[in-house]
């Protein structure tokens, strides 16, 4: 479990007004591991992730990601990373074919490279037959396992996942959760949020986050012996109650 | 730049995939300019006339005679009553009534001729004076006839008269569809890639798809770019077909370079698109855009001097419409197109284009943000 | 009903929630009608006149000086040759070139006439017209003169003319009416056009689909809240002519309330018949703004009055709805004309309204099917 760090963060606090969507965010996350960023709805970790992929920049403290500063160099950070958003953001009066086309001519994939891997992309995930069609008329699991591949498309070190396995149905969620694996084998570090707490079990670290705050990060296994809890649901329980801590 | 490439491949992908608006981008300028043009026109043809005649005397018979022979009016009722006359003009059926009193016939010719009464319907208040200069050229043949001795009993010494010639350079038979074709073809292609555009980088913004672009290594201009490029290609090809009709159907004439008009359409579209792309990237919705959209077009529109003239504003106006582009374009379009106009006589239009365009792109890409 | 009642609330506080959108709705209309008002005029002022004076007398010096007195022509140069006029036309800024053929003053005692050759750029032939219509104007007055210094003065016939409905020759009262209706028909069009496409994009439709209420019950509903917004906008914009423009209301309020009700309604109907039938809201808002716009302009009778056009435009625009209500709303506000002069308007504005709505309903139907 210790690699070298992909992703430090110092005193990172991000405010809204007088409303602090981020208090004081310490962690670290390294090379390789799939790193779940856990907490309930409106936590603020979605905020976290927006700051991390350099879409939003902190009120202060500082983050490293990927061996750069995420509000001083945020392009150079995109470069190195990938991101597939909690809102399907893929175009939907686009194929698959085309979308896949179109980001890998964004992040300078050569020609041959994109179309080798578009069919190994297509293929692995026996997209085959729907290369030709409208993403609108795709599935919704179908969509967001094509928004992960493209989010891999041009290798990133990071790849970052906001909610990814919403709306879609368990068989199609543990699919979706052998991608990541296979991903994190190919040494492609993955911090996936997440509010389904059985999902926690599938990292290799995990945060949890409440009302702003990081509350508890450790291992599962960990943090399960650490509460007395049979699953991380409870742990959660047990750690967001207000009065319990 | 292959990253411009792809977008703008993209862009295109999307607009024509939209089967209605990928024809109606075309088909709505074309059936739009073939119907609109020739339907405007200020020559005033036919002011209807209603005669009240209490003389009844070869005298007044000839001056309704004269106005009869006028291509001017045409007189549709002669009444003795008053009220039916109002009543003509109340439904909008006559425009204009000429009463003749009934001494007319036997004071014409003497020391104290009879006052003829006009009534002019002047909601128009433009037409309504030109129908009252046309009469009075209709009355002043009628006086020309007097002195000259036609009517009445003495020959006079003949009356020093100015006579004046009009003349029309450019467009020696005033035309309008001449002038008004490029206005409304500049009016149409405005408003299609102001909307298009627009409506396109809004409607990113609101599916969220912008997001994963704003997490790419995409630079602002190259976003901008792709965004601007197609519509700037579309609103060209559009304006070409437009002046192709023009030539066709209505034997347009085109005195000056092409290249020339080439180039000023560019950079009016690129300020066009530049201006339409800086909003879309204050709104939020839509719909939002749509109404700033719409206010900002028909300010833009109705202020670009193709309707009523730009110099018939008044000045305060006129220097609020210092940063409309319609009405540089529209400017150096009927210069160019009529008056065979050179670089250097459209050179203070194509620097406040350019100026203009500059502003506004640069205005869009700067406040266009990938990190929040 | 108390279902239908509750879909009309939804339907207000979804608007009126949204303090943007209010601000704009409202703020929009009045501000454009004070905008063009002012602005849209036809007007001459000032334009540019060149001089070439092949005579250089006193006569033709006091000819010179009436028409650049008149406040209608500036002038901007005195020319020598005949060349210079293609020259000066050219660069824009002279609109018409006044020559004065040589031996003015004597040709006209002597010979009983003089030439004077108003030669203007005709690439703007709205403009020219008006001003060669000035500038014989005055030289007719200025014939006048000389008449008058003739003894021949009391033979010629007078005429005294009364302009009707509009006696100071105010431009506005073309123009706002025109204004009013083109602005109230895009508004109207534009705002109800995007609703129901919205629901189609955002994904609420299915949730239209499912709910009790019947389609005619829906599209009254969505309707129901902008009807609200535009009649006030148009109160508005009503007492602003007024007061700003002076644009009197010389028949029954009552009858142009209710007359602008009916065009508001009619409006709006066009609105969702446009968003039912469009899939996107690109599609809407370019059948609604680009497909209404120019035809409004320049069929209605807003600017180019439409006895004047070929044969046949009369058809083209009798198809347009904004047509009927111009001639309403001039004849209610400044001719002062009672509903007998509008009742056939009125009438088939009423139709236009039904054949919408109905064609709306029947096409929101099949939708559901």
């Amino acid at each position: 479990m210790t690699g070298h760090t992909v992703i430090s963060v110092r005193n990172l606090m991000k405010k809204f007004g007088s409303f602090v969507a981020n208090d004081n965010l310490n962690f670290e996350v390294y090379q390789g591991e799939i790193f779940g960023f856990l907490g309930a709805n409106g936590a603020g970790k979605t905020t976290a992730v927006r700051i991390l992929t350099g879409l939003s920049e902190p009120t202060s403290g500082e983050v490293i990601v990927a061996g750069f500063n995420a509000k001083k160099q945020p392009e150079q950070v995109k470069r190195n990373i990938g991101y597939m958003c909690q809102k399907f953001s893929l175009y939907e009066d686009l194929t698959m074919k085309e979308n896949i086309t179109l980001y890998g001519g964004i992040y300078g994939l050569k020609k041959r490279l994109i179309r080798e891997r578009t069919d190994l992309l297509l293929d692995r995930l026996n997209f085959r037959e729907y290369a030709d069609r409208l993403i609108s008329a795709l599935p919704l699991g179908l969509r967001q396992k094509l928004a992960f591949s493209v989010a891999l498309l041009h290798d990133p070190k990071i790849v970052f996942l906001d909610e990814p396995t919403g709306g879609v149905d368990p068989i199609t969620r543990r699919q979706f959760w052998e991608l990541i694996y296979e991903a994190a084998g190919r040494g492609i570090t993955v911090f996936v949020t997440t509010h389904y707490m059985d999902e926690a079990e599938y990292c290799d670290r995990i945060s949890i986050m409440s009302e702003g705050k990081i509350v508890a990060i450790d291992t599962p296994a960990n943090l399960k012996q650490q509460y007395h809890a049979r699953s991380v649901e409870e742990v959660f329980v047990k750690i967001a109650r207000p009065g319990n801590n | 730049m292959r990253t411009v490439f792809y977008l703008i491949r993209k862009e295109f992908i999307q607009i024509f995939r939209d089967k209605v608006i990928g024809k109606a981008i075309f088909g709505v300028p074309v059936v739009q300019l073939l119907l609109l043009v020739p339907a405007v026109t200020f020559e005033i043809k036919n002011i209807d006339v209603c005669i009240i005649d209490r003389d009844l005397t070869t005298e007044s018979r000839g001056l309704v005679n004269r106005l009869e022979g006028s291509t001017f009016f045409r007189v549709i009722r002669s009444t003795s009553s008053e009220e039916e006359a109002n009543n003509l003009m109340h439904s909008g059926k006559c425009d204009l009534v000429l009463q003749i009193p009934s001494d007319f016939g036997k004071e014409t010719g003497t020391w104290h001729p009879s006052r003829l009464m006009v009534s002019v319907n002047a909601i128009n208040a433009s037409t309504a004076q030109l129908s009252w200069a046309y009469l009075n050229g209709v009355i002043r043949e009628y006086n020309t006839d007097i002195i000259t001795g036609n009517i009445g009993g003495q020959p006079f010494n003949p009356v020093p008269q100015i006579q004046v010639t009009n003349r029309y350079w450019y467009n020696e038979l005033l035309n309008y569809k001449y002038f008004m074709l490029p206005g409304i073809l500049a009016i149409l292609v405005t408003a299609i890639g102001f909307l298009l555009a627009g409506l396109n980088l809004v409607k990113e913004k609101e599916t969220g798809t912008i997001e994963q672009i704003n997490v790419t290594p995409v630079k602002r201009y190259q976003f901008i770019a792709a965004k601007m490029i197609p519509f700037l290609i579309i609103g060209l090809i559009d304006l070409a077909i437009g002046l192709l009709l023009g030539k066709l159907f209505f034997n347009i004439p085109f005195e000056g370079s092409a290249g020339l008009l080439f180039l000023a359409s560019t950079i009016f579209l690129v300020g066009i698109l530049g201006f339409a792309l800086l909003i879309s990237t204050i709104s939020s919705t839509q719909q939002q855009f749509m109404f700033v959209a719409f206010f900002c077009m028909v300010i833009f529109i109705l202020m670009s001097g193709i309707f009523t003239p730009f110099d018939s504003m008044p000045v305060w106006a006129q220097k609020i419409d210092m940063i409309n582009p319609v009405v540089y374009l529209i400017r150096i379009n009927r210069m160019v197109m009529l008056k065979g106009s050179a670089f250097a006589d459209v050179s203070r239009e194509m620097y406040a284009l350019a100026a203009l365009s500059v502003v506004f792109t640069a205005l869009a890409v700067n406040r266009y943000r990938k990190t929040a | 009903m108390k279902r239908f009642f509750g879909f009309v609330k939804k339907e207000f506080l979804h608007i009126f929630r949204d303090p943007r959108t209010l601000v704009i709705l409202f703020g929009i209309p009045a501000a454009q009608i004070l905008l063009f008002g002012f602005v849209v005029s036809m007007d001459v002022k000032d334009a540019g006149v060149a001089i070439l004076d092949l005579s250089r007398d006193e006569t033709t010096q006091k000819i010179s000086d009436k028409i650049c007195s008149s406040g209608f022509f500036k002038k901007t140069q005195d020319l020598l040759t005949y060349d210079d006029i293609e020259r000066v036309l050219r660069k824009n800024r002279t609109k018409a070139v006044f020559v004065f053929e040589n031996d003015f003053g004597n040709r006209l005692i002597s010979e009983g006439k003089a030439n004077l050759i108003i030669i203007a750029d005709g690439s703007e032939p709205n403009t020219t017209t008006l001003i060669t219509n000035y500038a014989t104007a005055i030289i007719a007055d200025f014939n006048r003169e000389l008449a008058g210094t003739a003894a021949t003065q009391n033979l010629l016939v007078q005429s005294e003319v009364r302009m009707f409905y509009n006696p100071s020759l105010e431009g506005h009262f073309m123009f706002i009416p025109g204004i009013i209706t083109l602005i109230m028909v895009l508004i109207c069009a534009l705002m109800t056009s995007i609703t129901i496409t919205r629901e189609k994009e955002v994904g609420t439709m299915e949730v239209l689909l499912v709910s009790p209420l019947k389609p005619v019950q829906i599209i009254l509903g969505k309707v129901a809240p902008y009807f609200l917004l535009s009649f006030i906008d148009i109160v508005v914009i009503l007492i602003l002519s007024f007061l700003v423009f002076d644009l009197p209301v010389k028949g029954s309020l009552l009858l142009l309330l209710a007359e602008c009700m009916l065009y508001i309604l009619m409006s709006l109907s066009l609105g969702i018949l446009i968003s039912i039938v469009s899939k996107t809201m690109q599609q809407a808002i370019f059948a609604s703004f680009i497909g209404l716009m120019l035809p409004t302009i320049l069929l209605s009778g807003f600017i180019f009055p439409i006895e004047n056009m070929p044969v046949g435009y009369d058809w083209f625009s009798a198809l347009l709805p904004p047509r009927y209500f111009i001639v309403i709303i001039k004849n209610i506000m400044i001719k002062g004309t009672g509903f007998l002069y509008v009742w056939k308007e009125t009438l088939i504005l009423i139709i236009f309204t039904l054949v919408f709505l109905g064609v709306g309903i029947k096409k929101f139907k099949i939708r559901l099917q």
